[in-house]
């Protein structure tokens, strides 16, 4: 187990990048804590994988450092770094067996053969195929074969990190919450390092301690889930998790007031003179519909997800989302929308706006 | 109203099919039928002869003989090309320029007619004029084709290597690009060594391509006619007088017609056999998963 440093890392797969939009990976430094559990979340193409296969050394980045403890291993191979990675799509050793395929990285590294039929069998019993061992892998299906190729991450004890890529893409659902639960299990109960890339919010929100989300090639927010709910610092990452995704909505911001179109919406705190792009973020939780207070707004559709009601409507001419409670009222006279003044986000172009001043509630 | 839910008129569609089949296929081949169970003097005259020239050509030892060195042939040249294909393979540049270049090189012997294949290599080994047999010769190595068994052999069987190793090497090719990177950065993450990276990912993922280039070969060398025949034309002696070769001196040479018709009946059904074995064991292999 390690603590692994990006210094000034950047990759672009470009041989010479002209700018910055050649780059799949922009520069970004940072400190994987030993033992953490993290998920790197974001769309398809935003570079969580290139940042994960550069760890894992699968990928030589075009510029910057990794460390592992502080040692530098930049340039060292993957065998070298002594790290397990699990792939999106199952891959096994066909013509191995069950057990074969589990002891072969033990193998590999010419462990003895005691010591590999002992912790195969370990591993077996986490994923629940101690009765598979003797059958040949090629006829499993593909969440057995996923989960084959969890046990081969898991099954060297020393690893300086665990490294999933979307592990859980060809699973079925029920077997997805399944694994994902063993997987924060093992995270307990071992405290491997694990990094964790998806593009399921659920999946990154639930398995990790830290969530860090990327867009376009950059890290635009790391923080716990909660953190990413209430203050996103980038409105992608607003958009991105939550759903439906946060509200953001053209505005004028001034001191504690923010206008839009000449109308007043009070903010949870006082911010200093901005200028660009403004826009303010509200999360539709925090949205409520209303019979007098607040700005006009016309419903258009309510859709019921069970616990909640998802109020899709029309504000000043753009598309918001209004989340109600399953008992809330809707009624045709509910023409007007408030937003709780301390849950209402600045943003200046796409990034957030820390706030100067509280005026009372909770500033952030 | 009664639907109508036969329509024998149905029938003239599958007409084409029928009168094509039976002009390319059953018709010539039960003249062949006809011929291996009768004796003929010219004159269209007939006389019926039984099982006869099936049970001449099966004591001949001349039909064992070529059978021999035909399985020979076959085996030497599997035993060549199937490994060197998947050499080749193996090292050929998996993407950009060098592997475009690479495949179009390769596909070269393939193109070239069998006969023009065999009148290069026949004109490439001779002593006097050929640049092979003449640096062999001057460099005081006792090659002959036309004179030496073993001579004769390497020639035929080089230039069969020659000439369809690209076959295996493309199909080899082709199986090696359709495994997904995940599996090469797997394995370097179970720091698995090259040698393990082809036993149990490259070979297993290729066998489909394998078993038919297998096949492929396996049918092609043991109908080979025309490239020995251009070469060697069958000599020196009957030292490569491979089955198709002996048929053909048979029919064609001495004109017996019975038992020629009767070895050809032979020879087909032990490529249908073949055919059939290696049909069943890939069929299988496909429900294995493969």
């Amino acid at each position: 187990m390690a603590r692994i440093t990006l210094d000034n890392l950047a990759h672009s797969y470009n041989p010479t990048p002209a700018s910055q939009d050649d780059y799949a990976l922009k520069e970004l430094n940072y400190d994987w804590e030993d033992g953490e559990a993290y998920a790197l979340l974001g769309s398809s193409g935003c570079g969580k994988s290139t940042l994960l296969n550069i760890i894992s050394g699968l990928l030589m980045p075009s510029q910057g450092r990794i460390l592992f403890d502080g040692k530098d291993v930049t340039r060292a191979p993957t065998a070298e770094r002594n790290i397990a990675q699990v792939f999106q799509f199952p891959v096994v050793y066909d013509t191995m067996t069950v057990h074969d395929n589990l002891a072969f990285p033990l193998r590999n590294r010419g462990r003895d053969e005691t010591y590999v039929a002992e912790r195969v069998q370990e591993i077996a019993r986490m994923i629940g195929m101690e009765d598979m061992l003797r059958k040949k892998a090629r006829g499993l299906g593909a969440d057995a074969k996923q989960k084959i190729s969890l046990g081969r991450g898991m099954v060297r004890k020393d690893v300086n990190a665990l490294l999933f890529d979307e592990p859980l893409t060809v699973i079925d659902p029920h077997m997805k919450w399944e694994l994902r639960t063993q997987l924060k299990k093992l995270h307990h109960d071992f405290g491997h390092t694990m990094i964790y890339v998806t593009h399921d919010q659920t999946e990154a929100l639930t398995f990790a301690d830290k969530v860090v989300v990327m867009y376009d090639g950059r890290v635009v927010q790391i923080g716990t889930p909660e953190e990413l709910f209430e203050r996103p610092a980038h409105t992608f990452v607003g958009y991105f998790i939550g759903s439906p995704g946060m509200n953001v909505i053209p505005a004028k911001v001034e001191g504690t007031k923010a206008y839009i179109n000449g109308s007043e919406i009070a903010l949870g705190a006082g911010y200093a003179p901005v200028s660009g792009k403004v826009e303010i973020g509200v999360r539709p939780e925090f949205a409520r519909l209303s019979e007098s207070e607040g700005l006009p707004v016309k419903v258009r559709r309510v859709e019921d997800a069970g616990r909640h009601k998802i109020i899709r409507a029309e504000f000043f001419g753009q598309d918001i989302n209004i989340i109600a409670g399953e008992d809330d009222p809707v009624r045709a006279d509910m023409t007007r929308v408030t937003f709780d003044p301390a849950r209402v986000n600045v943003y200046t172009n796409d990034w957030r706006v820390a706030p100067q001043s509280a005026t009372g509630g909770e500033a952030a | 109203m009664q639907q109508k839910t036969t329509n024998q008129k149905a029938w003239f569609l599958v007409l084409p099919v029928l009168v094509l089949v039976a002009f390319s296929a059953v018709i010539p081949l039960m003249t062949v039928v006809n011929y291996s169970v009768q004796d003929t003097f010219g004159n269209n005259q007939f006389f019926w002869a039984g099982l006869e020239w099936f049970q001449e050509m099966l004591s001949d030892e001349r039909m064992w003989n070529a059978l021999q060195r035909q399985l020979m042939f076959s085996g030497i040249i599997l035993a060549i090309e199937i490994p060197l294909g998947i050499f080749v393979a193996l090292n050929m540049p998996k993407s950009g320029f060098w592997s475009s270049f690479c495949l179009v090189v390769m596909s070269l012997p393939l193109l070239i007619p069998w006969n023009v294949v065999g009148t290069i290599w026949q004109i490439f080994g001779r002593v006097d004029i050929g640049l092979l047999g003449y640096t062999l010769d001057a460099l005081g190595i006792d090659y002959n084709y036309t004179q030496d068994t073993v001579s004769a052999w390497i020639t035929i069987i080089v230039m069969d290597v020659w000439h369809w190793t690209s076959l295996v090497a493309l199909l080899a090719f082709a199986g090696l690009k359709s495994i997904p990177d995940a599996y090469y950065q797997a394995a370097r993450i179970d720091q698995a060594n090259r040698w393990k990276v082809f036993r149990f990912i490259e070979l297993p993922k290729m066998m489909g391509v394998l078993m038919i280039a297998i096949l492929l070969r396996f049918m092609d060398s043991f109908m080979i006619y025309t490239e020995p025949f251009v070469v060697t034309g069958g000599g020196p002696g009957n030292a490569t007088t491979l089955l198709s070769i002996d048929l053909v001196k048979m029919a064609l040479g001495q004109f017996d017609l019975g038992p020629a018709a009767a070895f050809s009946l032979m020879y087909f059904l032990v490529i249908l056999l073949i055919s059939w074995v290696f049909y069943t064991v890939m069929v299988n292999l496909d429900k294995k998963g493969m």
